[in-house]
């Protein structure tokens, strides 16, 4: 019997497999699919203080192996959340971590107080990365003072596990994810997704009302497994991977590469049945070259 | 009904006219309930530059034989390598999807219309919609006579109407030029329609000003296809609503038309 179990700071995981932000919904969407208590952890829909409408249609783009999307934080705030969908999912029995996003420092504190009353949510993670926001996202993370001032400033108020998630879009995301580490961050996750944009020919306008959007799907792996390298090489706190993961195979390249654990994102669109294939596809794995514990595969890259 | 992915046989593949292709998918296990409006998610396999599954109506179900009926016309890249697929091959799908029509009361005259692949959800209507034939009323609207699929096997359930931009079928002009439309609306208690953005919006203005009930399948791009990447979304009243989940099926009073 293999073990699969894997340590994020305080967050004990049955699995390394989770769901990323923003494509699980609240987990009760993909319920039917799947036991959610299969998953080593769930990420749900990124929460903001307020209500927010997200950005206007359209806000997809399909790309070679991919996609963009502008959907811009559609949520109905965090009253919302803890009023309404908490008490729904509180006692799923798998790790549940809210996505937190901010348009200043002050929403980014004043959020994560109140998801700190929270008895079953055990972490946030720290959305200083989305790109398909105009005020706050991607604005924090993209440089090492302005992530270090965020990060910082949560910390002091969050006394449980704390996972950043990074942006891919800046020239060094090892200084970024150095950065963070510095302010008390517990976890980095990455990478959220790639700015992009589709024209359509024929009329010459921008494909998403935004004209820019995330990438995210297969074609942005081989980016992802490059910065998980690298931020692995520069932290020593966990690395949690993410980008185009599709299968277990795909999966165990990112651990390979230093990820303890990862997150299953747009391929959830694709098969929402993927999380326990890749569960599985780990197991054999691991039992095809006789490893005993999933921490063995963690940063094992031989170069 | 609970959402599943299933590899389903692709008994027969049909193409009827030019554009549009039926095809016949069996389920390996019984089929749960799935209702007009509905739809199922398909995958595209080993198709370059296709990443996302597609969605499609269907046009009709048969439980013994565990089969579901898809009316697919070539739109883009998506739909026109689907209709390429052979007898016999694995076509994954998620279903069932969506909101589905409301289904008419006893004593409801209803008017169902239909423009181009929009046709399918309202012919799944009138059979199953358990109505005297004569309390239905089928408009279907195509470019051309060529663009018209074989309705034979739904005319037992309503009475058919057809329009054509080029004269050549039914009545000259569109759908909302026809006899029906223009004389006869008010005598209809309910008005169901799928089909193009601007045919749906003139029958559901037409219909917001004649205070009839009406409901409109929308059709938008979407990449899941079940509530969690908000892609899709339609600005109705209510804000951003999800055309997958909220809908595809909408009461034309609750949209911001």
């Amino acid at each position: 019997m293999v073990d699969l179990g894997i340590k994020i700071h305080n967050l004990d995981l049955k699995n390394p497999v989770m769901t990323a932000s923003g494509t699980c919904g609240f987990g009760e969407e993909i319920a039917d699919f799947f036991d959610l208590s299969r998953l080593g952890g769930l990420v749900v829909k990124g929460t903001t203080l307020k209500h927010r409408e997200g950005n206007a249609y359209p806000r997809m783009a399909e790309t070679p192996s991919g996609m963009l999307n502008a959907v811009g934080l559609q949520n109905k705030g965090v009253d919302n959340f803890i009023a309404n969908i908490y008490p729904r999912i509180k006692d799923m029995d798998t790790h549940l971590i809210v996505n937190v996003n901010g348009s200043t420092i002050e929403e980014y504190v004043a959020l994560t107080e109140r998801l700190n009353e929270l008895d079953k949510i055990p972490a946030i993670e720290l959305n200083i990365s989305c790109p398909n926001v105009k005020e706050g996202g991607m604005a924090f993370g993209i440089s090492c003072p302005s992530a270090e001032a965020v990060v910082k400033a949560v910390r002091k108020v969050y006394s449980k596990t704390l996972i950043v998630k990074l942006s891919p879009n800046v020239t060094s995301i090892a200084e970024i994810a150095k950065a963070v580490e510095g302010q008390g961050a517990d976890s980095v996750s990455l990478i959220n997704t790639l700015l992009g944009m589709a024209v359509n020919a024929e009329t010459r306008k921008p494909v998403l009302s935004t004209i820019t959007g995330g990438l995210s799907g297969p074609a942005v792996k081989p980016i992802a497994i490059r910065m998980v390298w690298q931020v692995y090489n520069a932290v020593k706190i966990p690395v949690i991977g993410m980008g185009g993961i599709m299968n277990a195979t795909d999966a165990i390249e990112f651990m390979i590469a230093g990820a303890s654990a990862i997150q299953v994102g747009t391929a959830l669109f694709i098969d929402p049945t993927i999380p326990v294939q890749i569960i599985d596809g780990i197991t054999q794995y691991m039992e095809r070259h006789k490893i005993q514990s999933v921490n063995e595969i963690i940063g094992s890259l031989q170069c | 009904m609970k959402k599943t992915v299933i590899d389903f046989l692709l008994l027969n593949n049909k193409q009827l006219n030019k554009d549009n292709f039926l095809l016949v998918l069996q389920s390996p296990i019984p089929v749960s309930d799935i209702f007009p409006g509905q739809f199922i998610n398909v995958e595209i396999k080993d198709a370059t530059e296709i990443f996302l599954r597609r969605p499609f109506s269907v046009l009709d179900v048969d439980y013994e034989k565990q089969t579901i009926s898809l009316l697919v016309k070539i739109l883009g890249r998506g739909s026109r390598k689907l209709t390429e697929a052979k007898e016999g091959q694995k076509i994954s799908a998620i279903f069932p999807l969506g909101k589905s029509f409301t289904l008419p009361d006893k004593n409801d005259r209803i008017l169902l219309i239909g423009g181009g692949s929009g046709v399918a959800p309202m012919l799944f209507l009138s059979k199953i919609c358990g109505l005297d034939p004569d309390n239905v009323t089928v408009l279907i609207g195509a470019r051309s006579s060529s663009d018209h699929i074989d309705i034979t096997a739904y005319q037992p359930y309503g009475n058919f109407f057809f329009t054509t931009e080029d004269g050549s079928l039914g009545e000259k002009g569109y759908v909302t030029n026809h006899t029906v439309f223009i004389d006869r609306l008010t005598q209809f208690s309910k008005i169901y329609t799928c089909g193009p953005d601007l045919m749906m919006k003139s029958i559901g203005r037409t219909a917001i000003g004649k205070s009839i009930f009406c409901e409109v399948s929308l059709e938008n791009m979407m990449a899941c296809g079940f509530g969690v990447c908000l892609c899709c979304v339609e600005d109705t009243k209510a804000g951003h609503k999800c055309v997958c989940t909220d809908g595809p099926v909408f009461n034309v009073n609750d949209l911001k038309w």
